[in-house]
């Protein structure tokens, strides 16, 4: 205790090392708070994002099954459909004018909402995928529209690859009335994606 | 011996298949006050070990797991 107050005197004594000292003291603090800053930056978020590539119904149900389950489990959910997972956002009972022959092409060869895709697997002309929903309702299992209501409901938000709409000819209008729906491109997913915890390719 | 749990909210969700007892329960419990307890009846099997794995994550807390006939019931208490 003496010794201490001793020291701390000898402290007083010297007034222009203290300050050179706080100096270097601000200076680390500085740095330290600016690492801090990048840290909390870099740390990625309880969040999951989904790139959903594929358009065909096993993919695309289970993309939307670990995005519905993710919301559950606290998660912040960004999907995004691209290629061929583009298709199946588009609205079966909505249409529109104005496409050139390609577009109209495309637009006629894939599916036309997230009712029409067919397995990836035993399609069989369209008989497998029959058998699998009626398995599914069966069971009990959700279809793709209703998970993708249900994602809706819990808050996943939707993006759509602007690209990919350019390129298959798909117009805004044509595509399904879902909450917040937006269409970007691929700085907005990295960013997103960036910031996840979790990252999927389906 | 053990006293019995009393729950402030049943939840019946026999018959669903993954995700939604997951999906249905984690709406569910947010009905509920803090500390409240919900009763949650299910027959998927896969929720033996998606509810603890659920709950661990959302931070609740599961009291009691109950099986029989084909049917689980959770006891979860809302932390969170």
């Amino acid at each position: 205790m003496a010794e201490n107050l001793v020291k701390k005197a000898d402290g007083f004594e010297q007034p222009g090392q203290n300050i050179g000292r706080f100096e270097e003291i601000d200076k680390k603090v500085a740095e330290l708070q600016a690492q801090i800053e990048s840290l909390s930056r870099e740390t990625p978020e309880n969040k999951l994002s989904i790139i959903a590539f594929s358009g065909d119904l096993d993919k695309a149900l289970a993309s939307l099954i670990i995005a519905t389950g993710a919301v559950a489990m606290g998660m912040d959910v960004v999907m995004f459909f691209t290629f061929w997972g583009t298709p199946l956002l588009r609205d079966g009972k909505k249409k529109v004018r104005g496409k050139d022959i390609m577009g109209k092409m495309f637009g006629k060869m894939l599916p036309k909402g997230a009712g029409k895709p067919k397995l990836s697997k035993m399609n069989m002309g369209g008989m497998g995928t029959a058998m699998m929903k009626s398995l599914m309702e069966k069971k009990n299992v959700a279809s793709l529209e209703e998970l993708l209501n249900l994602a809706g409901e819990l808050g996943v938000r939707i993006f759509i690859c602007e690209m990919s709409m350019d390129l298959m000819g798909f117009k805004r209008e044509e595509m399904v009335d879902y909450p917040g729906l937006s269409y970007a491109g691929v700085a907005t997913f990295l960013e997103e994606a960036k910031n996840s915890k979790v990252q999927l390719f389906i | 011996m053990s006293e019995e749990l009393r729950s402030d909210k049943v939840m019946d969700l026999k018959g669903l298949p993954c995700p939604m007892p997951v999906v249905k329960v984690s709406k569910g419990i947010k009905e509920v006050e803090i500390g409240q307890v919900v009763e949650a009846v299910t027959s998927d099997p896969g929720a033996l070990a998606d509810f603890p794995a659920w709950a661990r994550t959302s931070g609740n807390e599961i009291l009691k797991t109950e099986q029989s006939d084909g049917v689980i019931k959770f006891y979860i208490k809302r932390n969170a």
